[in-house]
């Protein structure tokens, strides 16, 4: 009979063992040699253990009888100091020496401690074994505080286990979300909340500094913000090592783990190793699943097999009562990758699969994970599911049968199941409003129910449940996409800005999939502009994405030469300013004066070189850009009102100045024309404006939506209120809800036409704490948008844009 | 500053250009755009639009293109050729780099 000494006795050498004895129990003689002073018990089940849901006793897998029953010599907390290769013999810290034909190593893993200071203070434990869990139960007898260092599998299983033993928990975890390296950042959410809701604070991006004692024993941890937390226990579950030293000592080849090859030998013929203390082909790991494949190559090669290890996925389960958690393989987002979610947020669930050539590479499943093993099945299987994809994410109930109606899975939901997440709509409310309000695209669904108006995800539930209440009536409309380089409507894209938290231009096509390595002149200012909008404080203004007129600060002509309009606020000027325009038009010969039509003037025919020249001079004088170039606010334009009409009613001049000077330099989708008339005669024309202000005895009436362009329309009325305070609240919170929802290059009453006037109404005149944060988030971007670009391009900046690169000699012309 | 080697003339250097812009350069009454895409490829066009010779260089420069900043006609940086339904060509020079120098050859057209 041959000899097999095994070094370890955790999870892998015993399923090891059970494979040999099932193939062939006469093979080998076993030795086995364990630190640990007991039998091979299932260490995945230490959390049920903690959490006092189960006992030691009950987790045991094989007791003394089992290695009795198989002839194993089973030396308990014994370790071994040091291996013969030569003479191939192992000799224990004890001195008992043991012969080997085959030995296989299975040493395991150390939990990983951070060398913080306090880190040996009496208190501060790993989770890793028997006696880990004993310390922890032991403590925590008293109640009172522990500090879990690590947001993981098992930091979070620890937490969950003291919480169950009456502890006060507190998990710090380094990075942004729990268990980021399992988990997408959506059901990292969840999970966050779960383990608030069962009374257990998590503070994610922490990060420890010291852990300070009194006595000797744990007293409080520090955080590098400054923040203590006292508490008598810390448990540090960051990670494991493999435990390779006994290998480093015995010359085997070692890098993070020992390194083995397909067939799990080390680099000795005779050595093999097997579960956490291995690195084969670049990888550690830590589950049970790869370990148990190990095993069974192990125990096939024991007996002159072939059998090779190739790697494994692995699949992670969360198991703390009440908190259902499934993920498997990769789930990080790409080019190449599509991906399918399934969100209910009353019910907490969250499904995602992350498909790549048809095939399923990665699974996050939270809430219900009965479907994992499948989902896990085909993707290691790379099983092609393009053929049951509609109905992919409602797990394998729904796959039986040949007829895959991705309907039925839809018409099969009940009525309160919920559709949209984000506004918590349910599959009865939209069918009410299809079938009782004659409701009959997205866009109108999204209008009466909210469903789909947030994040959109849901949109393709929408329109199924669409197609099926209304049949063959149902007639899917179009989205208009921005340009060639997306399928994505505005509307979209305006969405996933926000619910993808994209910032710059780069990252908005990468994750939105552009497909165009750069965009083009129709999508790219308009998403320069989204984000503009969107980010005012974190995005960098893309110059280059931006047109000629807004790039330069001047409206370009059909010449390529320039006109530039300052701002005259509310249209009044001044001797100063007309004598300083009079003095620029003569001194650089500009060709043509013209008065505009929003009250100011215009001179054209100025050379490109010239523009900075012309800024500096006009900026003397006190003038500023007029933006009269712009996508966003243009002109004020006012009557004279109480100053000197004998019919003005109110300060129709002071209130669109006042407005001008607390709007102008706002971008907006499209440009932005106000007015102000100082009564209902109206001479600044204000009912055809974008905005417009009449003023009454009463007060001010509010309009919008006018339209005296290619298309001519009066306004419409959103109110009326009493001060002129009022007025800069309702005006300034109806164009940044404009700002924030209007596509780019529509017009307001464009805009309003879309979302409905009473809508716009509702919100601004209505719902007081909406339009309060409307204005409040135009007054932020303000602070950042109200810089005259004229005076920044004379002190200098962008002088490229100004100046040809070289003047070639005349000669070189030929 | 326009040293001149054969038809080669140098102009500047790659970082006189900002990335998906373009800058001048002026030879007598011709303007010549000189346009760096994001991937740092330069191309040199007559400054004049097929359509209505509208400035070029002062367009949005995408993927191998520039659209007009008169009436957004795409012309390819490569050819000069515009682009889609739009019918017409602008004239395109050679470049070439010599370390970060830009020399053209204003001799030859494309």
């Amino acid at each position: 009979m041959k000899k097999l000494v095994i070094i370890g006795n955790g999870m892998a050498p015993g399923r090891m063992l059970e494979e040999l004895f099932d193939k062939d129990s006469q093979a080998y003689q076993v030795t086995i040699f364990n630190a640990e002073p007991r039998v091979n018990y299932n260490r995945l089940m230490l959390s049920p253990v903690l959490s006092g849901e189960k006992t030691y006793e009950d987790i045991i897998t094989h007791d003394d009888d089992w290695y009795e029953n198989h002839g194993v010599t089973l030396y308990k907390g014994v370790r071994i100091r040091e291996i013969d290769k030569e003479a191939k013999t192992v000799t224990s810290e004890t001195g008992i020496k043991a012969s080997y034909d085959k030995l296989v190593f299975a040493t395991g893993s150390n939990p990983f401690i951070i060398p913080l200071p306090g880190h040996d203070l009496d208190g501060v434990l790993t989770y890793r074994d028997l006696d880990d869990v004993e310390r922890m139960i032991e403590t925590s007898k008293d109640g009172g505080k522990a500090v879990v260092i690590g947001g993981g599998l098992l930091g979070l299983e620890a937490a969950a286990g003291l919480k169950a033993q009456g502890m006060d928990v507190t998990v710090l975890h380094l990075m942004p979300s729990l268990m980021e390296r399992q988990l997408d950042s959506a059901a990292g959410y969840l999970l966050e909340k779960a383990f608030e809701d069962l009374g257990i604070t998590v503070m994610t991006k922490a990060n420890s500094q010291e852990i300070i004692g009194k006595n000797g024993k744990v007293s409080a941890i520090m955080l590098d913000d400054g923040t203590k937390i006292d508490c008598e226990i810390v448990v540090m579950a960051v990670g494991i090592r493999p435990s390779i030293e006994l290998a480093k000592q015995a010359g085997l080849d070692t890098n993070r783990g020992i390194l083995v090859s397909d067939d799990m030998l080390t680099d000795d013929n005779h050595i093999y190793a097997l579960g956490e203390c291995v690195e084969h082909r670049g990888q550690c790991y830590g589950l049970v699943a790869p370990l148990y494949e190990m095993a069974s190559v192990i125990a096939e090669n024991l007996l002159e097999g072939t059998a090779t290890y190739e790697g494994s996925v692995t699949a992670t389960k969360l198991k703390v009562t009440g908190i259902d958690l499934y993920s498997a393989g990769d789930f990080a987002e790409g080019e190449d990758r599509e991906e399918i979610v399934l969100r209910d947020a009353t019910s907490g669930v969250y499904k995602r699969l992350v498909l790549k050539d048809n095939r399923i590479i990665g699974a996050v499943l939270y809430g219900e994970t009965s479907d994992g093993p499948w989902f896990f099945d085909l993707l290691k299987k790379k099983t092609d599911i393009s053929g049951m994809r509609e109905t992919l994410i409602f797990g394998q109930a729904y796959q039986g049968g040949t007829s895959l109606d991705p309907m039925a899975a839809v018409a099969a939901l009940p009525d309160d199941a919920e559709i949209c997440g984000c506004n918590g709509i349910c599959k009865g409310a939209i069918v009410s409003a299809i079938s009782g309000k004659g409701v009959s695209n997205l866009d109108d669904v999204r209008s009466h129910t909210k469903a789909s108006a947030s994040c959109g995800t849901c949109s393709g539930l929408v329109e199924q449940l669409l197609a099926v209440t209304l049949g063959e009536r149902y007639n899917p409309a179009v989205v208009q996409p921005m340009c060639g380089c997306t399928d994505l409507g505005h509307g979209d894209v305006r969405r996933l800005i926000k619910a993808k938290q994209l910032k710059t231009i780069p990252a908005l096509m990468q994750e939105l999939e552009w497909k165009t390595s750069c965009g083009c002149a129709k999508c790219r200012p308009a998403l320069n502009y989204y984000l503009v909008c969107d980010w005012p404080d974190e995005y960098a203004d893309d110059y280059q994405s931006r047109f000629i007129n807004e790039r330069v600060h001047a409206n370009i002509q059909k010449d390529g030469t320039y006109s530039v309009v300052p701002r005259m606020w509310g249209g009044m000027t001044s001797s100063k300013e007309l004598r300083a325009i009079a003095d620029v038009v003569d001194k650089y010969d500009i060709p043509a004066v013209k008065c505009t039509g929003g009250q100011r003037i215009d001179m054209l025919g100025i050379k490109k070189e010239d523009l900075p020249d012309v800024w500096a001079d006009l900026g003397k004088a006190g003038f500023v850009s007029g933006q009269a170039y712009a996508k966003g606010l243009r002109t004020v334009k006012t009557c004279v009102g109480t100053d000197w009409c004998r019919f003005g009613t109110q300060d129709s001049t002071g209130l669109g100045i006042k407005l001008e000077k607390f709007m102008w330099g706002s971008w907006t989708p499209a440009k932005l024309k106000l007015a102000v008339s100082g009564c209902p005669r109206n001479c600044s024309e204000a009912t055809c404006k974008d905005i417009g202000i009449i003023c009454v005895d009463s007060g001010f009436e509010i309009h919008f939506a006018g339209a005296a362009g290619m298309d001519i329309k009066g306004t419409e009325i959103l109110g009326q209120v009493e001060t002129q305070e009022e007025v800069m609240e309702y005006v300034v919170a109806l164009a940044q809800m404009y700002r924030e929802q209007g596509f780019y290059l529509e017009r307001i009453y464009k805009w309003a036409r879309r979302i409905g006037i009473d809508e716009i109404r509702r919100q601004i005149m209505e719902e007081t704490d909406k339009r309060r944060a409307y204005f409040d988030r135009f007054v932020f971007s303000q602070q950042l948008a109200q810089v005259d670009p004229w005076s920044e391009r004379v002190s200098g900046k962008d002088k490229h844009e100004f100046n040809p690169l070289a003047t070639l000699p005349l000669e070189a012309a030929q | 500053m326009n040293a001149q080697t054969g038809n080669w003339i140098a102009v500047g250097s790659l970082n006189d250009i900002p990335r998906r812009g373009a800058r001048c350069i002026k030879n007598g009454e011709m303007t010549i755009a000189i346009f760096r895409t994001a991937d740092d490829r330069l191309f040199a066009l007559e400054d004049k639009c097929p359509h209505k010779n509208g400035p070029l260089s002062q367009g949005i420069i995408h993927d191998g293109c520039v659209t007009c900043p008169l009436h957004n006609w795409v012309i390819s940086l490569e050819t000069g050729k515009a682009q889609g339904a739009d019918e017409g060509k602008t004239n395109a020079y050679t470049l070439k780099m010599d370390g970060d120098t830009i020399l053209i050859d204003i001799g030859a057209v494309k």
